[in-house]
């Protein structure tokens, strides 16, 4: 007898052996849950791991209090619905310091409200594993990432020093304080991402999909105006256009594409024939060269 | 991604399904690319993902701009700086660490390892030559063979991988030659003929110019095989061999309620169906497979790669570590066997330290008991050796703490590896590949003895003991220790002191003061002390024990609260001052080498049951100190048999 895995199937299968091997030898693990399409499919793949028990660790998201609204309902609505243990934490300090990307850019948003603030949680919580959604398809840097990355008590990634995977043998072993970031993700590409939650229909936040969205059009990024935060430059105005988006962060830093993609099918046609990387509509990737990589090394994912 | 096999007109969702569908199918190819440093990995990596039309718009202008900022040629875009993608990989142009990328043709997927050619960076080499299926192995067409083109093949034969490509490349820089490229070629399947490659595919190639890589090239007219691209959509893969025996290792025990116990994990081999008898590899205990639970629904039947969770009819231990297995083809259940090391840590392996060995589900500790010989990478010839330094490749025999279930690696990539932890780092410092059982270790049981240990220490009315004295050479350990005895005998104690100067005048003269005879010196020490605290004996040992590894070792061979670590602390200049054996005077003039607090380290004890601090404090003040301590504990004082719950 014999069969032969299929493209997903291989892949889900690596990610569930992934999630198993946290469970049995960590302490406290984590998942990082950014409501992203990668965050759905890992929660899926979390669900399928453990089935028919729920995932045996909670589900954390660092809110920097700019993520789209639709986010924030979807999260809640997700928790709700699979009932799985969900924490929000918030870096209060950047909320009394009034952090707001439009002032004080996209470099220091995201350093103090989602770096500093995942740093907080960990410490907080004391959690010595914590999976991300990170895919090597993503960025150079992220190509170079072990699926068990090792950091140290500062959260920090040395990308020189990495420890050896050999195999699917994981070293799971750290000091006190010492963490392992974990992606089970690793080697998916986004086309991987989207047949899978095609195949096996995933809930989505429905940003995803194209529909007449009010955007601006600033810094050549469309930016679609969420809430009254947002406070229009000199020429600007705010316009209805069909829009969706790759990616999913803080509102003010994501850009929209103009798309008529509504469905799961259209999105992917539509992303068969791109021209452009995903990472492309994120502002933070752009700041310097190198910049995901300086970034991880103090402990963003 | 994948644009290019996709019918850019049709973007219909029937389309889109069927291409997706089309997707599925195709099978996958992993492949890593090796060689000596600046033979042009990364480039051909950076070309076949240009060539096959995966780079996105802002990834190409980007690369066109790193290429004027980092690039080494000229105006031309540098397609290394594709995949290098560490700052310090761009800023001195070498690849540190692997990187995995993707890409797809018509025909099949690719999981391309793009890996390090320095030498100091072999384990990351190493790393993406553990999963991959295919080497592509790459030649400067002016250099030809190098040390490292050697190394990486022995590497990659090592691991598993069967299947070789020789690309020799920068073809374009000997002028296309025909001669230069049937050389290398030739030099290359003479020293590659013992490695055990089913195929080796010779290809001359310019990646930077792509003659060859996805298109075969006019200016190579003479050469008659295919292109690499060709070649890596064709080339014959390992199928899953489905006739190999079934294999899961569990991963984890799941078990939400008193109703469900399932046992999680992958097929490592073979395939299992409802009904299927299975036995516990360890136990060798039978059951029966009730159900092959996933939430998608109860399967009949799972294969190789399967990620499942299996309920067994009977009620049999089973634990994270254990292997359920076919019954009548199981795998081996030992505690020493012999096997292929590769050493990743900075620090030589020695024999006779204790390791944490890691399978893919199981942890236990270990010991190399013998290195058998270290292998020349440039002869492949068998050399006498004590340590294993970093990037070393040796035969070892290992002993483990409690038996683990595996196969020889040539039948079983997932249960024939291993990786070695360093205990107190926790850095992974070696990978192995088990070769085989050691008989001796199923043949010889030990052998259980009426009078046991409790008996023995009874009819003496005292709790054996081993206390440990650590510290160095002019601490005053063996002072203290022979005080203590005296106090010890006086209250009617059977004491026995073991002196690390006396046991190297018989048992231990064979041993010298390397790091490796070190070790061996303790462990001996540990074993003896062990049998004497089991005959019932109060063993007090005064050892300089310089390493925290071995200390550990010897507390993990006694029964817990058995092992007392007391650490003579005092400081190196009245250590100096003292210097009993004017031994400190040799070592400081470099007559004695390998003197600890010298030129050789003492870790000192982080978690001693005793810390003596000996500074201003006579012998008789710090042996009151341990017998404040060992009555505490039970071990002097009133005896009653109630104490022996402490």
């Amino acid at each position: 007898m014999n069969k032969h895995l299929t493209h997903l199937e291989r892949l889900e299968a690596e990610a569930i052996h992934i999630f198993r091997e946290v469970a049995a030898t960590f302490a406290n693990p984590v998942m990082l849950y950014s409501v992203g399409k990668d965050s759905s499919v890992m929660l899926h793949l979390a669900m399928k791991a453990f089935y028919p028990a729920k995932p045996p660790f909670p589900f954390l998201h660092v809110d920097t209090t700019w993520k789209f609204r639709e986010m924030i309902e979807f999260r809640d609505a997700q928790a709700r619905e699979l009932g799985f243990e969900l924490r929000v934490h918030i870096n209060e300090e950047g909320v009394r310091e009034g952090i707001n990307p439009f002032i004080h850019g996209s470099n220091t948003h995201t350093h103090i409200m989602k770096t500093v603030g995942l740093r907080q949680a960990l410490d907080k919580y004391g959690f010595d594993a914590a999976f991300g959604g990170a895919r090597r398809d993503e960025e150079k840097s992220r190509a170079k990432e072990r699926i068990f990355s090792f950091r140290n008590a500062q959260h920090g990634w040395d990308p020189k020093n990495q420890r050896p995977e050999m195999w699917k043998i994981y070293n799971t072993r750290v000091a006190k304080g010492e963490s392992i970031r974990v992606f089970p993700l690793s080697n998916w590409t986004e086309l991987d991402i989207w047949q899978y939650i095609l195949r096996e229909s995933i809930p989505i936040v429905p940003l995803y999909f194209a529909a007449p969205r009010p955007v601006v059009e600033r810094d050549g990024m469309l930016i679609m105006v969420d809430d009254g935060r947002m406070e229009l430059k000199r020429g600007e105005r705010v316009e209805e256009r069909m829009v969706r988006f790759r990616t999913l962060g803080c509102y003010p830093l994501t850009g929209a594409i103009e798309s008529d993609a509504a469905t799961l099918p259209e999105i992917v046609s539509e992303m068969l024939i791109a021209r452009t990387s995903e990472r492309q509509g994120r502002l933070i990737d752009k700041d310097e060269a190198g910049s995901m990589e300086k970034k991880k090394r103090e402990g963003y994912f | 991604m994948n644009q290019i096999n996709f019918p850019v007109a049709a973007t219909g969702a029937d389309d889109v399904l069927a291409f997706m569908d089309d997707q599925q199918k195709k099978p996958l190819l992993r492949f890593l690319t090796c060689g000596s440093v600046d033979d042009g990995k990364s480039t051909l990596i950076g070309r076949l993902l240009y060539d096959t039309k995966l780079l996105f718009e802002d990834q190409l202008a980007a690369l066109q701009n790193d290429s004027r900022k980092h690039g080494t040629n000229g105006d031309e875009i540098d397609f290394a700086l594709l995949v290098d993608g560490l700052e310090a990989e761009r800023e001195q142009g070498i690849t540190i660490d692997v990187a995995y990328r993707f890409f797809a043709t018509p025909k099949r997927k690719f999981i391309v390892a793009d890996t390090p050619g320095h030498e100091q960076y072999t384990r990351n080499m190493a790393t993406g030559a553990s999963t991959a299926d295919l080497a592509i192995v790459l030649v400067d067409a002016r250099q030809g063979i190098l040390t490292q083109t050697r190394r990486h093949s022995f590497i990659a034969s090592l691991l598993g991988i069967r299947h070789i490509v020789l690309a020799v490349n920068k073809i374009d820089l000997v002028d296309y030659s025909q001669e230069v490229f049937d050389r290398i070629v030739a030099d290359y399947t003479a020293f590659a003929r013992d490695l055990g490659f089913a195929t080796i595919q010779p290809i001359p190639i310019s990646a930077r110019y792509g003659d060859n890589v996805s298109l075969k090239s006019s200016k190579l007219d003479w050469y008659d095989g295919p292109a690499l691209l060709a070649h890596l959509e064709t080339v014959s893969l390992d199928e899953t061999d489905a006739a190999r025996p079934f294999r899961f290792p569990v991963q984890y025990v799941n078990r939400p309620n008193q109703n469900f116990r399932g046992f999680a994990g992958t097929v490592a081999s073979g395939g299992v169906a409802v009904g299927s008898p299975v036995v516990v590899a360890k136990s060798g205990k039978a059951s029966r497979v009730k159900r092959i639970v996933t939430q998608d629904g109860d399967l009949a039947e799972a294969f190789e790669g399967q990620a499942i969770t299996i309920v067994l009819e009977d009620e049999v231990e089973v634990s994270r570590g254990n292997m359920l297995v076919a019954p009548d083809s199981r795998p081996d259940v030992a505690d020493q066997f012999a096997a292929h090391l590769v050493w990743f840590g900075e620090e030589a392996m020695i024999p006779g330290r204790p390791y944490l060995l890691r399978t893919e589900t199981d942890q236990v500790s270990v010991t190399i008991t013998d290195l058998k010989h270290r292998i020349d990478i440039n002869s492949f010839a068998e050399e006498a050796a004590k340590t294993l330094a970093l990037n070393e490749v040796g035969v070892c025999n290992l002993s483990t703490g409690e038996p683990i279930a595996f196969d020889p690696y040539a039948g079983n990539r997932s249960t024939g590896s291993f990786v070695l932890i360093d205990r107190m780092t926790n850095a992974t410092v070696g990978a192995g590949m088990i070769d085989f059982a050691l008989r001796r270790a199923s043949n010889v049981h030990w052998q259980a003895l009426d009078v046991d240990r409790d008996a023995r220490a009874a009819l003496k009315s005292q709790r054996p003991a081993v206390l440990w004295f650590t510290g160095l050479s002019g601490s005053g350990k063996s002072t203290v220790a022979n005080l203590l005895e005296k106090q010890l005998h006086a209250l009617g104690k059977h004491t026995y002191i073991l002196d690390g100067d006396n046991v190297r005048h018989g048992l231990n003269r064979d041993l010298g003061f390397t790091s490796e005879d070190r070790v061996e010196n303790i462990r001996r020490v540990g074993e003896v002390a062990k049998l004497m605290a089991d005959a019932g004996l109060i063993v007090l040992v005064s050892f300089i024990s310089p390493f925290q590894a071995e200390r550990q070792l010897v507390r993990e061979l006694l029964p817990a609260n058995e092992f007392i670590e007391i650490f003579v602390d005092t400081p190196i200049e009245e250590c100096i001052e003292r210097d009993p054996k004017g031994l400190y005077a040799k070592a400081l003039k470099g007559e004695i080498r390998n003197f600890t607090g010298v030129d050789s380290p003492y870790e000192r004890p982080e978690k001693a049951e005793i810390h003596l601090k000996t500074s201003g404090r006579s012998t008789e003040e710090l042996v009151a100190e341990i017998e404040k301590y060992l009555g505490a504990r039970g071990i002097i004082g009133n005896y009653s048999a109630d104490s022996w719950s402490i």
